[in-house]
């Protein structure tokens, strides 16, 4: 998976994808204004412009019916059985990833990875026959992604 | 002391082999301990694995054994249907085709197909109906309905064992086409398509369940979910309502398209209808 590469190699993929992307008109027109936030390798800013609190993101990480990152992620959450295996082991992430890198994932993780299987969190457009009551709506809220961003940033290499 | 020597030397060599077999027993991913069960033999082909591969032992007893396979209750009374004389011709299935055993044999694992007569691919379901209203007088069933349901599986089990070999070229391969990029074609609000799952994924876990390669050739299965069979039709339902997109009707041209393609990436796989499933 993308983000088990070197942090180096997947910066240069991640500026390489935002050159190309912005270069396309259709590519990259979520709801957020990339040209503001000064996007180089992540989403720098806080979306909210308030910082999150890691005790609701993982708690939203976990909801099924929000975040459901254990569907595809394992996490350091014992309490809970059968993490996913489909993406990366997010035990770690923090030292692997800064908070920008970590935000643009979760907002819109195809602007890194066309091919990735994982949902784009936090945009509404470019989507083909969503279901009426998901129409004009994110998985999570602005303040989710925040929050489960802060979540994320705990997660540090013990070693 | 022959026989000591020999008892010892067999002892160790015995060691040696499970100290060299377990690291590899420990290594194997989950995909080949499936396919190194002797069980899932007749189930795979090349790297094409059935959904049975995918099962619990208990789940795929209940396949194997027709007594405890639940989906019996529904094709028993399709199989009385078969010979019951319904509609103002005055007929029955039977009427015309006599034993279902012998006249439906390899029918169904060719389904969905090109029909001449409406110029459009139709799935095994459309074709029943179609016997029923034209031939019999008889007044169509409802795709989802226990009569519909039973009959496409007794039809269908008269296929069990035969490799699935649907014909995709000729008249049929634009419906072929359209199938193949439905699967490809993200959709819904999680931005997925059939092949992120089945194709990318397939054999990862998804919290307890194992992504499987999405084969079909066991349709209409009777699914523990549902307490009963059901459609591949309502299947993609259920799969497109999960990536939280608007579904189809069952017995659309998308759907069936879908089938289609479907099938043909099931070839060489044994058919299996009526398959169990979680």
């Amino acid at each position: 998976m993308s983000l088990r590469i070197p942090s180096h190699i997947l910066s240069a993929l991640i500026a390489t994808g935002f050159v190309l992307s912005m270069s396309s008109t259709a590519a990259w027109s979520a709801d957020i204004d990339l040209a503001k936030m000064k996007v180089e390798d992540g989403l720098p800013k806080s979306l909210t412009g308030k910082p999150g609190d890691a005790k609701k993101g993982r708690s939203a990480a976990i909801n099924r019916k929000k975040g459901n990152c254990l569907a595809c992620h394992a996490m350091p959450v014992p309490e809970q059985a059968d993490h996913g295996d489909i993406g990366p082991d997010l035990d770690g992430v923090a030292s692997r990833l800064t908070a920008a890198e970590i935000r643009l994932r979760i907002v819109d993780p195809k602007a890194v990875n066309e091919d990735t299987i994982m949902p784009s969190f936090y945009r509404t457009a470019r989507f083909h026959r969503v279901q009426k009551k998901w129409q004009g709506k994110t998985i999570i809220s602005a303040q989710e992604v925040e929050d489960i961003t802060a979540y994320l940033l705990t997660l540090k290499d013990k070693n | 002391m022959k026989y000591r020597t020999l008892y010892i030397c067999t002892a160790l060599l015995g060691f040696g082999l499970v100290v060299s077999c377990t690291p590899i027993v420990e290594e194997m991913t989950e995909v080949e301990k499936r396919a190194a069960d002797p069980r899932n033999k007749t189930h795979m082909v090349g790297d094409k694995a059935s959904g049975y591969v995918y099962m619990t032992s208990q789940t795929r007893d209940m396949q194997d054994d027709d007594i405890a396979n639940p989906a019996f209750t529904w094709i028993d009374l399709a199989e009385e249907k078969w010979s019951k004389v319904e509609g103002k011709a005055g007929k029955s299935c039977a009427s015309c085709h006599q034993d279902v055993n012998k006249a439906m044999k390899g029918v169904a694992n060719k389904y969905p197909q090109y029909d001449p007569e409406s110029k459009k691919l139709i799935a095994l379901q459309v074709k029943i109906n179609r016997e029923r209203t034209k031939r019999m007088g008889a007044k169509p069933w409802k795709w989802e309905s226990d009569q519909m349901l039973g009959m496409a599986a007794l039809v269908k089990l008269q296929s069990r064992g035969m490799p699935v070999n649907v014909k995709i070229d000729g008249p049929a391969k634009p419906f072929f086409e359209k199938g193949k990029e439905f699967y490809n074609q993200r959709r819904g609000l999680l931005d997925m398509a059939c092949a992120n799952c089945h194709v990318d994924n397939a054999g990862n876990m998804a919290r307890s369940n194992v992504l499987s390669q999405g084969m079909i050739n066991g349709f209409p299965v009777y699914r523990l979910k549902w307490q009963k069979p059901g459609s591949v039709h309502r299947r993609f339902i259920g799969c497109n309502k999960q990536v939280r997109a608007t579904p189809y009707k069952r017995g659309s041209e998308e759907y069936t398209n879908l089938e289609l393609f479907l099938m043909w990436r099931a070839s060489g796989l044994n058919w299996e209808t009526p398959a169990v499933r979680n």
